[in-house]
């Protein structure tokens, strides 16, 4: 699960993180009116106005309604800000991120304007290898950390944390005289970097990058951005985290999807698929592009499927208005291969059907499973195997 | 000849007054005569299930102590799986096979720690476990695709796994034993630990490895196969169309910052020799053409 920069930058401060002060708004007025108060707080003019979209690149990326307008903008004083924040709010932000079609930005965050002296980059995350959680810091503040890993990588430091004891101190003592800090700073270096670690592990993040990561004139140690993303296993256990969820930055069909329980990706293709089990409906949209077709989406029904959610899985399919077809594909082990066919049958009796349907069953159950398809009378073709289905529902639809 | 377990695999259920627990360790009795011998969930210690055949025990130390189980599947709901691990681990058994989807990263993170010095080996989690066909079934695999022969299985993904022992089994290669290794990002047993129990089983000839994207655990699988096994190896790796960022269904598949995907995996089995089947369709047709 993702979040916005604002709500991440929250967490941090609950967490003790020194982030710079901010405000989240959602029109231009109350741009102005946050731009103002920050302005009367620090004495400084210069605030930024940046656009809270789920994807990363929004300072390079721009506008489509303002060209010359980046995701991100530095004014001075309030008018300017609210200015940019007209521009800005219900336009459509284009970033390497968004694809080409953009997102919309509803929300801005006013912050105030940084004296920095370095930009820095740090990021927690897993490192599958070693199963273990890794802490990476680069000089390299400001840029993508793959283009780093790609160009420069003697330029990432990483330590490894024990999860039986944390970061250590002298891991971010290590850290912090590496990135060439010193003195005083790089003991508040060397704390920023245990406070963010144990927000992480606390808050079970699969991902909290702080990129830039600055130290300002001063000499204080601030995080200028904040990525969280969350283990959906662990979402149980932080209900405050499941709020932040914005429902505007997901997918409709998605959210839809994971009120059954469903594991669902929209995808750009046309040819719908549902199939049990997560390797196998990935191999699944392999074959179909085999063949020289693009699925719409990624569906696992699971293994312990109702005829009912069954039916809701095959409804949330024909809701895509790019379908040209559907491919359910079912191994049968835990799964009977009856409940799917009646779940279909019965769904299809309900939405009707625009479509060709290829239906390719094998496994536990499967004659019954075939009989009710036969005895429904609907036009349903059938598919011998995965091959022979994939085949089938790509000649179907061109 | 089989890796892991057979007809001497003594079974312990845990989570097994659970509905899938219940379910999972009545299809095991019935498969090949699978000696269940123990269930253990705390708080009903005492009495037995199944028709009084399976007695029930609090602990798991106490299951192993009353029945000499040496192996032990895992049906604990997410929140308490973690610990259900590390119970089996404190309790020394062998092997221990987690099939629950779902537990927390930072909860996997810490059992491998914990695991580190012992001399348990974990398979999973989020897998459909592991099966010697005709000897003993642990998991949830429907047991009758299976068949005896001389193929090792390995992969991550459960309905594909059958997909492809369904195949191996119409072709008459048959299996020496199948193991699911999960989908999770943080596990037990990887392809690396597999390849080598199949390399050093002599009725093994010929191995399966079905991979899918995310992690690297498919190229260091592969690393070993070019440097270790002389055995054929047929593979297929699941993802190719799956879009960088999102989470295909299983934790694990996720490609992120250009590292784990289908090209990259595909190109390092290629190197190592794996014959690399261009549909989940063509698995055991690619693994028969190998042997």
């Amino acid at each position: 699960m993702k979040i916005h920069e604002y709500q991440g930058k929250q967490l941090l401060r609950e967490a003790g993180v020194p982030v710079p002060l901010s405000e989240v708004v959602f029109d231009a007025p109350a741009a102005a009116a946050a731009a103002k108060k920050l302005i009367e707080t620090t004495g400084n003019e210069i605030v930024v106005v940046k656009s809270q979209i789920h994807a990363g690149g929004r300072g390079k990326g721009r506008f489509k309604e303002h060209p010359d307008l980046g995701g991100v903008k530095v004014v001075k004083g309030a008018e300017a800000a609210a200015a940019a924040a007209e521009k800005m709010l219900g336009s459509t932000l284009v970033t390497i991120q968004t694809g080409p079609e953009g997102k919309r930005v509803n929300r801005l965050l006013i912050e105030q304007g940084m004296d920095i002296k370095r930009e820095l980059y740090l990021g927690v995350t897993l490192d599958r290898e070693s199963g273990r959680n890794t802490v990476m810091a680069s000089t390299e503040g400001g840029t993508e950390i793959e283009e780093v890993a790609h160009a420069t990588p003697e330029k990432i430091l990483t330590e490894t944390i024990d999860p039986a004891i944390g970061l250590g101190g002298f891991q971010g003592r290590k850290l912090a005289y590496a990135l060439g800090l010193e003195g005083k700073t790089a003991r508040t270096m060397a704390s920023f970097l245990g406070k963010v670690v144990a927000a992480y592990d606390e808050l079970d993040c699969s991902i909290l990058e702080i990129n830039p990561l600055v130290v300002t004139g001063d000499g204080q140690v601030l995080a200028l951005d904040a990525k969280a993303n969350f283990d959906d296993n662990a979402l149980y256990r932080h209900p405050s985290i499941e709020e932040l969820r914005d429902p505007e930055e997901e997918d409709a069909a998605e959210l839809e999807a994971k009120k059954w329980d469903l594991s669902y990706v929209n995808l750009d293709g046309t040819i719908g698929c549902m199939v049990n089990g997560a390797g196998l409906a990935m191999a699944t949209m392999d074959i179909i592009k085999y063949f020289g077709s693009e699925p719409a989406n990624f569906l696992d029904v699971g293994g312990g499927a109702t005829k009912e959610k069954v039916t809701e899985a095959f409804k949330i399919i024909t809701q895509d208005p790019k379908l040209t077809g559907i491919l359910v594909n079912i191994f049968g082990g835990i799964m009977k291969c009856d409940t799917i066919a009646e779940g279909v049958v019965s769904a299809v009796k309900e939405v009707g059907l625009q479509v060709p349907l290829v239906v390719r069953l094998e496994g536990t159950n499967v004659e019954l499973g075939k009989k009710i398809i036969q005895e429904s009378g609907l036009n349903v073709t059938t598919g011998d195997s995965l091959r022979d289905a994939a085949q089938k529902i790509v000649e179907l639809t061109q | 000849m089989s890796v892991l377990v057979d007809k001497n695999t003594r079974l312990l259920v845990q989570g097994i007054t659970g509905k899938t627990g219940m379910f999972h360790a009545e299809q095991s009795l019935g498969y090949a005569g699978t000696q269940v011998v123990a269930g253990c969930t705390p708080g009903k210690g005492g009495g037995a299930v199944l028709d009084g055949r399976v007695p029930v025990f609090d602990t798991v130390v106490g299951a192993v102590e009353g029945t000499g189980a040496n192996a032990t599947v895992i049906f604990v709901p997410p929140p308490f799986a973690a610990d259900a691990i590390m119970e089996a681990a404190d309790a020394e058994i062998p092997l221990i096979v987690c099939i629950t989807e779902g537990i927390p990263v930072s909860d996997m993170i810490r059992v491998k720690r914990y695991l580190q010095g012992r001399s348990s080996r974990l398979i999973g989690p989020n897998c459909p476990g592991i099966i010697t066909p005709e000897q003993c079934r642990i998991g949830i695999m429907p047991g009758y695709i299976h068949k005896p022969g001389r193929v090792g299985v390995i992969s991550r993904s459960g309905t594909l796994t059958y997909e492809a022992v369904h195949q191996l089994t119409s072709l008459g290669l048959g299996q020496t034993t199948a193991i699911g290794i999960g989908g999770d990002p943080v596990n037990g047993t990887n392809f690396v630990d597999c390849l080598k129990l199949f390399n050093e089983d002599p009725a093994t000839e010929g191995i399966v490895m079905i991979g899918e994207i995310g992690g690297t655990d498919e190229e260091e699988g592969a690393a070993f196969i070019k440097a270790h096994v002389k055995k054929p190896v047929a593979g297929f790796i699941a993802g190719v169309t799956a879009p960088p960022g999102k989470r295909m269904g299983h934790a694990g598949a996720i490609v992120s910052g250009g590292k784990g995907t289908a090209e990259g995996k595909l190109s390092a089995m290629r190197d190592a020799g794996v014959a690399i089947a261009d549909t989940p369709s063509d698995i055991g047709t690619t693994m028969a053409a190998q042997m």
